[in-house]
């Protein structure tokens, strides 16, 4: 539960030594596979059931409650319900690019998710500029969008796509430059690196002003790229105009739904990542019992309490801010965030310059 | 200057509303309590409607097995959707004068809104809204509902 390079080592180990070095990277990559997808597919459910769950009490209701206790087993009636559901395919639909539309989508958080540092020596790739792929794969997902639109001979489908296409290209911009200004107190684009670099105090304070405003920015360019509300127009649920998505049905619809919870996962585990510290415990200054108490608790409990609580405050946002029009959404990222983000930068090289931080 | 210090203004301003909007969601999420929604088959038991609540329409009778209405028809032609009907009959009183009574107060809860507007109109007050709430049947016929018992009559005293 501490480290768990030791394990992983474990089974390197003990796969080199009954097989050729080609068949363990081979067997290795499936194991990881697997566990991904097991992961992505699991937690993509608990995701729903707490969003669920969360947006009953804000308003004062109960929520899911018949399906096992509490209704624990909702969503995975829900999933199984979508999997029985007939797919639906509009007449002169692009077919080829209409069934790979959502695979597109559903493919940038396994993407993202491999650099993710779960605990210590739980990450399947490290690399030199992880937090930049992290940025750059997290894009294509609007491929998918397009695509998605495109091809479902349907306007306003085309309409919806090249709206939700707009908001996330625009946010991409805040969502870079407000890591751009955590890598800059870091030093360093590689996760592991900014991981270690938070030994003493995470990010967040350790930048004090100008990083907990890019955590802000961050946070709020993170939950409009994943499409989520108050920034969630294009699937409004109860409209006619559902968006991009309106002609999917069934399990392709529901890789929509899946990449949306699993995409607001992969935002609070890198806000989690660059801010807060990943698996690091919280410890602060010199106080050496109280560091040690912290210490105790293992890091991927850290990971996930830190994570957990990141995506309750953009659940908290989705349930309480009414949703924006277009013209709001970008004169938001336009006329704020950016500039915001930008002197932001400034003032936060100037710090690092001076060393000013913690 | 002055566009950068509004510039700067609208953003807190912005902020402090939003900071305002989630303190009230955030008063709901630690306040169980404020949870109005309840487990409906579960607590049948203790479930207790409110005094306003609508349910049916019902004739209340005394211990004497009488009731207040005359017969009137008053909430039949109030009703909107036709749901009342009244059958009455003629008696002969014992000093031979003839007299109109209610034969049959019939009511059809599957037309029935309750709106309310029938015993808002009842001059004597015979009729007034119970607070049953489950009325799912299997047979249609057991919606059609004869409100006054069997061998009752009227009270005394009530004006006609």
């Amino acid at each position: 539960m501490y480290d768990f390079s030791s394990l992983t080592e474990a089974i390197h180990k003990g796969l080199s030594a009954h097989m050729s070095p080609v068949a363990t990277q081979a067997i290795e990559w499936v194991i990881i596979g697997v566990t991904v997808i097991l992961f992505v597919a699991l937690f993509g459910l608990f995701l729903v059931y707490a969003e669920r769950k969360v947006c009953a009490f804000f308003q004062n209701r109960l929520g899911p409650m018949r399906v096992g206790p509490w209704g624990l087993l909702q969503t995975i009636a829900d999933f199984i319900k979508l999997l029985m559901k007939e797919l639906i395919q509009p007449a002169k639909a692009d077919k080829f690019l209409y069934n790979l539309a959502p695979f597109i989508v559903i493919i940038v958080p396994f993407l993202t998710i491999s650099v993710i540092p779960f605990a210590k020596g739980l990450q399947a790739f490290d690399f030199d500029i992880g937090v930049f792929f992290v940025t750059s794969v997290s894009a294509v997902g609007v491929i998918g969008v397009l695509l998605a639109g495109w091809s479902s001979n349907n306007k306003y489908s085309l309409i919806g796509a090249m709206r939700s296409g707009a908001q996330i290209v625009s946010y991409e911009l805040s969502v870079g430059l407000s890591i751009i200004t955590i890598a800059i107190l870091a030093g360093s684009l590689q996760v592991s690196q900014i991981v270690e670099g938070q030994q003493a105090t995470w990010f967040i304070f350790k930048g004090h002003i100008p990083a907990v405003i890019a955590f802000f920015v961050f946070v709020i360019a993170g939950t409009a790229e994943t499409n989520r509300g108050p920034f969630d127009l294009a699937e409004a649920e109860s409209e006619l105009t559902a968006g991009f998505h309106t002609e999917y049905s069934g399990i392709k619809f529901a890789f929509f739904f899946l990449a949306e919870y699993v995409n607001l996962f992969i935002v609070a585990a890198i806000a989690t990542t660059v801010f807060l510290g990943a698996w690091m415990p919280f410890h602060f200054g010199h106080f050496e019992g109280f560091n040690r108490i912290m210490d105790f608790i293992p890091p991927i409990f850290w990971f996930f309490g830190k994570v957990l609580a990141v995506i309750f405050l953009i659940m908290w946002f989705k349930w309480t801010f009414p949703r924006l029009r277009i013209d709001q959404i970008l004169a938001l990222e336009w006329k704020f965030l950016l500039p915001i983000n930008l002197v932001n930068i400034l003032i936060m090289a100037f710090i690092v310059l001076k060393g000013w931080h913690f | 200057m002055k566009a950068l210090y509004k510039y700067i203004l609208s953003i807190i301003k912005g902020i402090w509303t939003l900071v305002q909007g989630m303190q009230v969601t955030g008063h709901y999420i630690i306040r169980p309590k404020t949870i109005v929604t309840q487990q409906y088959p579960e607590n049948r038991d203790k479930l207790k409607m409110f005094d306003r609540f609508r349910g049916e329409v019902v004739m209340p009778h005394n211990e004497y097995n009488e009731h207040s209405c005359t017969g009137c028809g008053i909430c039949e032609i109030n009703c909107p959707n036709g749901s009342i009907e009244i059958i009455s009959k003629t008696i002969v009183l014992p000093d031979g004068k003839k007299k109109r009574i209610i034969d049959k107060h019939i009511y059809h809860l599957s037309m029935c809104t309750m709106c309310n507007l029938c015993i808002k109109n009842c001059p004597s007050e015979a009729i007034v809204m119970a607070q049953t709430f489950e009325h799912a049947v299997w047979d249609r016929s057991k919606l059609t509902k004869v409100l006054n018992k069997s061998g009752s009559k009227i009270m005394e005293g009530v004006k006609e």
